[in-house]
Parts: C-alpha cells; sequence; structure tokens
C-alpha cells in the first residue's frame, strides 16, 4: 500500500491535497477490509472448496491428501435418494412450510399492529409501540426456553386452551403434520395413495403435503411474536410518512374505511411492506437459533431446517463436504427468492392504479 | 403529521374505545409471557409444573438464582458474554466510523469499489457462513480463543453503511475549515467529525451490543472450552437439559431473565434512538 502512496505523490502538484486524503481514505477502510476479506470473502472460498472435496474434518482442508470429487456432495443431498437426499428433503419441506406460514402471517399482523397504534392518541402510543416490540430485543436462545416451557404439556398455553375446553396437544413432542391433521378430519389420508407413491428429494408428495408439524407450528408462533415488533416500527413510521390528504380526498369520494386501507394506505406503504417481505423471506430461511436451542430437528426430524441441518452434517457427522453443500444450496435458495419477490413486488404502473380506483369509488 | 384524531364524525368515540380495547388485549398477550417468565423464576420446581399461569409464586423461592450462581457456571458465562460484547461494541463503533468517513468523505481510487462489494457482502445470509468461518478461524489458530470469538464481529457491513449515510448529511464546510486550519485527515475525524456523529454512534452501539449479546451460532462454532462459553451457549445447553435433570423450568427461566436484563435495559434507557433508528431505516 505505501508504493501506491509514494506513486500518489508523485503524481504532481495538482493532486497534492488529495493524496494524503487518499492514503487516509485506504487507511480508514482498511480494518473493515481485513476483518470482512478475512472472515467473509476467503471463508466463502475455502468453504466453495470444501463443498467440491472429500475433506472428512481432519487436519487441514488445504492440505495434499483431500481430493476433489466434483458434484459427488451435491448430488447425495440432492439427487441420489440415499438418507442425505431424504432428510435434506425433510428439512427443505419443513422450512418451506415456515416460510409460507410466517411470511404472510407476520406481515399482516404487523401491519394490523400498526394501523392500530398508529390510531391511539399520542399518549397510550408510547406504551403499546413498547409492549409489541418488547420481544424483538431478547435473544432467540432466552425466547426459545419460555417457548419450551409456555407449550409444554402442561404449559400455560394449555392451560389456557384447556379453559376454553379444549385439550391441547404436547406441543415440541407431537411430529402430525398439521394439514394431515385437517385432512383427516374430513377423513382423507393418503398414506399408501398415489401420492405417497412419488415424490421429490426422498420424500413423497404425501409427506410435502404435511404441512408443519405441531411442534413447528409452535416454533412459527414464536417467530410471528418476536417479529412483529420490528416491522410494526417500520410500517408506523411509514404511516407517518403519509399525507393526510390522500386519506381525506378518499374519504370524501365516499370510500368506507376497509377501501380506504386497502387502496390509499396499503398501495402507499408498498416499499415498507417489500422490505418487510424482504427481510422475513431471508430471516425464516435461516432458522437455527431456535432448532439448537429448542429440539435440535425432534420430533421425527419435523423441526430440522436446511440451516441446522448443515451445522449438523459438518459438526455433528462430520460430513464437511456436504455440510458446506447444504449451505451453498441455502444461500442459492435466499438469494432466489429475494429476486423473486423483488420481481412480483416490482413497481408496475402504479400511479395508473391509484387513478382507478379513484375514479371507481 | 402525525394523525391523532381524525375528523370522524359518527362513531368515532366507538372506534377509538374498540381499538383501544383490542390493542390492550394484544398487548397483554405479548406482555403476560414475559411476566410468567420472572414469575415462575422464583417458583419451587414442583410448583412450576403444576401451575404454569399464575404470576404469583404461592412459595416464594431464590433457589434457581442460588443454584446459577452459585453452582453452575453461568458466572462465568455472564463475563465472557460481557467482555465480547464490549469488546465488539467499541471496535465497531470506531472502525465503522473510520470506514463510514472514508467512504462518505475521503477522496480515493477504488472508493466505488469498496463500497459496492459492502453492499454485496451485507446480502451474504449469516448462516451459511457458520461452516466457513469455523475453517478459516480453525486454519489461523484462533479456534476456541477470544480472537476467534472478536475478531470475526469486530466490523459489520451495515454499520459502516449507517455512519456513511450519517457523515453525508454534515455540511462538508465544517472540516473544510478544520483543514485549512491545518488540522490532518485523522485529526478532523477525530476532533470535528466524531463528536457530531453521536446519534449514528448510539445506534451503531445499540445495534452491535444487541447482536453480539445475543449471537449464539458464531460462539458454537469458534470455542468448545467450558471457560469460554458465552450466555447464549450456556442457557441454550440449559434448555436442552445438559445440566439438569428433568424439566426444572425456573432454573432455565432464571437464566433466560438474567440474560435478557442488559438488553432490556439498553433498550429502554435509548428506546426514543431505537424507534426513530427504524423510522430512518425507511426514510433513506
Amino acid at each position: 500500500m505505501s508504493t501506491g502512496v509514494s506513486e500518489n505523490v508523485a503524481q504532481g502538484a495538482r493532486r497534492r491535497m488529495k493524496s494524503p486524503e487518499a492514503a487516509a481514505g485506504w487507511l480508514f477502510v482498511s480494518p473493515v477490509i481485513v476483518v470482512l476479506g478475512l472472515f467473509l470473502f476467503i471463508p466463502v472460498l475455502m468453504s466453495l472448496w470444501v463443498a467440491f472435496s472429500d475433506w472428512g474434518g481432519r487436519g487441514s482442508p488445504l492440505s495434499s491428501d483431500v481430493a476433489f470429487v466434483g458434484f459427488d456432495n451435491f448430488a447425495a443431498v440432492l439427487t441420489h435418494g440415499g438418507l442425505p437426499t431424504k432428510t435434506f428433503g425433510t428439512a427443505l419441506r419443513n422450512n418451506a412450510w415456515y416460510v409460507a406460514l410466517v411470511v404472510p402471517l407476520q406481515t399482516l399482523l404487523s401491519l394490523f399492529l400498526a394501523t392500530m397504534v398508529n390510531n391511539t392518541l399520542k399518549r397510550g402510543r408510547g406504551f403499546f409501540r413498547t409492549a409489541f416490540y418488547f420481544p424483538s430485543v431478547t435473544s432467540s436462545v432466552a425466547i426459545t426456553v419460555l417457548w419450551l416451557f409456555l407449550f409444554s404439556s402442561t404449559g400455560a398455553v394449555n392451560s389456557v386452551l384447556s379453559y376454553l375446553g379444549i385439550n391441547g396437544p404436547n406441543w415440541f413432542n407431537d411430529p402430525r403434520g398439521i394439514l394431515h391433521l385437517g385432512l383427516g378430519l374430513v377423513g382423507v389420508d393418503g398414506t399408501g395413495g398415489t401420492l405417497d407413491q412419488h415424490g421429490a428429494l426422498g420424500v413423497t408428495w404425501w409427506e410435502w403435503l404435511a404441512g408443519p408439524s405441531i411442534a413447528m407450528f409452535a416454533l412459527i408462533i414464536m417467530a410471528i411474536f418476536t417479529t412483529s415488533g420490528t416491522f410494526m416500527l417500520l410500517f408506523l413510521a411509514g404511516l407517518q410518512n403519509i399525507s393526510e390528504g390522500t386519506e381525506e380526498a378518499a374519504m370524501i369520494d365516499g370510500a368506507n374505511a376497509w377501501q380506504r386501507f386497502w387502496r390509499v394506505t396499503v398501495p402507499q406503504l408498498k416499499p415498507i411492506v417489500f422490505t418487510v417481505v424482504t427481510l422475513g423471506l431471508i430471516g425464516c430461511w435461516q432458522v437455527f437459533d431456535q432448532i439448537y436451542t429448542g429440539t435440535k430437528g425432534a420430533p421425527g426430524n419435523t423441526t430440522l431446517t436446511p440451516a441446522y441441518l448443515s451445522y449438523e452434517a459438518a459438526f455433528i457427522s462430520q460430513s464437511w463436504g456436504q455440510g458446506a453443500a447444504i449451505a451453498f444450496i441455502l444461500f442459492v435458495i435466499i438469494i432466489a427468492f429475494t429476486l423473486l419477490q423483488r420481481w412480483v413486488l416490482a413497481d408496475k404502473p402504479d400511479v395508473p392504479r391509484r387513478r382507478r380506483v379513484r375514479r371507481r369509488t | 403529521m402525525a394523525t391523532t384524531v381524525s375528523p370522524r364524525p359518527r362513531g368515532a368515540v366507538a372506534w377509538q374505545v374498540a381499538t383501544y380495547a383490542g390493542l390492550i388485549g394484544l398487548a397483554v398477550i405479548y406482555i403476560y409471557p414475559f411476566l410468567v417468565q420472572v414469575a415462575t423464576s422464583f417458583k419451587s420446581d414442583a410448583e412450576a409444573a403444576v401451575s404454569a399461569t399464575s404470576l404469583l409464586p404461592a412459595t416464594f423461592t431464590t433457589g434457581a438464582y442460588e443454584r446459577l450462581f452459585l453452582f453452575s457456571d453461568y458466572p462465568t458465562w455472564f463475563v465472557n458474554s460481557a467482555v465480547v460484547a464490549v469488546a465488539v461494541t467499541v471496535g465497531r463503533v470506531f472502525f465503522d466510523a473510520l470506514a463510514g468517513y472514508a467512504l462518505a468523505r475521503l477522496e480515493f481510487r477504488g472508493r466505488n469499489l469498496i463500497f459496492a462489494m459492502l453492499i454485496a457482502v451485507m446480502s451474504v445470509p449469516a448462516v451459511v457462513l457458520l461452516i466457513p468461518k469455523f475453517l478459516v478461524i480453525k486454519q489461523l489458530s484462533m479456534y476456541d480463543t477470544y480472537a476467534g470469538m472478536v475478531l470475526p464481529l469486530l466490523v459489520d457491513a451495515a454499520g459502516v453503511f449507517i455512519m456513511k449515510n450519517f457523515f453525508e448529511s454534515i455540511p462538508r464546510s465544517l472540516e473544510e475549515q478544520a483543514r485549512i486550519d491545518g488540522a490532518g485527515v485523522f485529526r478532523t475525524f477525530w476532533s470535528i467529525i466524531l463528536p457530531m456523529a453521536k446519534p449514528a454512534m448510539v445506534t451503531i452501539i445499540i445495534l452491535s451490543f444487541q447482536g453480539s449479546w445475543n449471537e449464539l451460532s458464531h460462539f458454537i462454532i469458534a470455542t468448545q472450552s467450558p471457560e469460554l462459553t458465552t450466555l447464549t451457549k450456556g442457557v441454550a445447553s440449559l434448555a436442552s437439559g445438559q445440566l439438569s435433570q428433568g424439566t426444572q423450568y425456573p432454573i432455565k427461566l432464571a437464566a433466560a431473565t438474567i440474560m435478557t436484563i442488559p438488553v432490556a435495559v439498553l433498550f429502554f434507557i435509548f428506546q426514543k434512538q431505537i424507534m426513530r433508528t427504524s423510522e430512518g431505516a425507511i426514510k433513506e
């Protein structure tokens, strides 16, 4: 770096003012570059190598007796159909249901909370904001410990359910899928049927359709509980930026509260909906702490997630190549979902639509 | 700006009452779990198993806390978490500010490239870095050391981003005056710019402390010895029953309660700032 500096100095009088600045610039950003390079950039490259190697966890993955095995690790997880494939497929199914329920529900709940809080007088607002935001402050470990207690067989949730005459399940020990349970109630059981004959990633279609297990459902409620406060703050900020003018205009046009909310308020909150859904998607595909603390994938692998499976494969089963491969697949999934969502929520003709609403109402 | 009472002619009062009733109901659902948590930590094991919803222990006991502090590694975990969180917070405030200032104000070749790479780095999900980070920490012989716990967390791209945004909002004239007076770049940064950046630095302090105090996965892969266990890792092992037999909810909930206190205190001190931070995140 010092040679670069002296070169700059030599570049003449015109740049004399700039060159100490350039040196300082590089100096100031160097800690960030070194740390991110060392603990982010290089690790990703090393891990990419491990994903394509047969390294078994002994010695350095860079030593000469570690061999390149091509896509073997990816194939074991994705196409071989053996136990690794089935486990990965199960983890993917669990997480997909988790995402499918948590992302929409937390977005709707946080929007709902924000709207309610925004309608209160200034005085009470601080209290409600604090109450709803507080769960977001606590660590995922602490909240999981609390959840294991609340959702234990004799816990608070089942006590409340029993007041209502409902016999609550043994939440964290119940591997039954809630969609299967629902279908069972109307007499549908696909076990052994056509859907049970075929499948993907070692998991039959019928098993894909199990829905989240009751244990996973408890974790889904927890995710919604802990994140809705953060996202509520984002929506609140957005609501306060909306001018009252549009709202009043719609009111004069005769739109009722429900129409005003969905056709006037929500479209104006679109950038925030985008942020919330993106953050939700990214966060939900990374569920790790809760699984590590609470269930370790049990019961019956129904709370296993790709993030936890990647850890387990590498650090517990010493299948480092497979663990690294799963991490990269997860990376691709997260990027793909973010792009997909960006595309779906992309700003299409926004202004004409708003005009249309006006005319119709 | 804020709509306090919108001019609704009919049913406005009824609407307000319904809103408040709904909000109070929801607030109870959000707060009650934490009250039960604290209450249960003062119950006996037997009572915790039988009455899960009562907020008043029939027999008040601090047994769970005594066991935690006198007969477990809990104090060690607490100290480790504190050391790491403070080190990470101090490091991040300083290094994020330095880099943020350079990216906002100093002109040097490669600045745009570095900024683009920071943005790219922010989109890498942390959880896919567990194995990669472990490999490098091991390679650098930092495994199972404080260095391995702290150094990888010492800067964060998002923090640099926040600082950069803030510095761009400060008028240039102030530092130009200092530079004309002959102050060097670092001197200008340290004594003119940094004191003005307090609000942004408080934001970084909150985010860094909360983030590193609540961090779990990094410590799982960076350490193994009991002396280096943090609260998150220790309490997670408690939760899966490695220290206690049976359910023993009071001791687990006591452990979870104490680990929540520092971040809760931070939250209540800087509440206004936190609310403003998220508003700022939207406006940018």
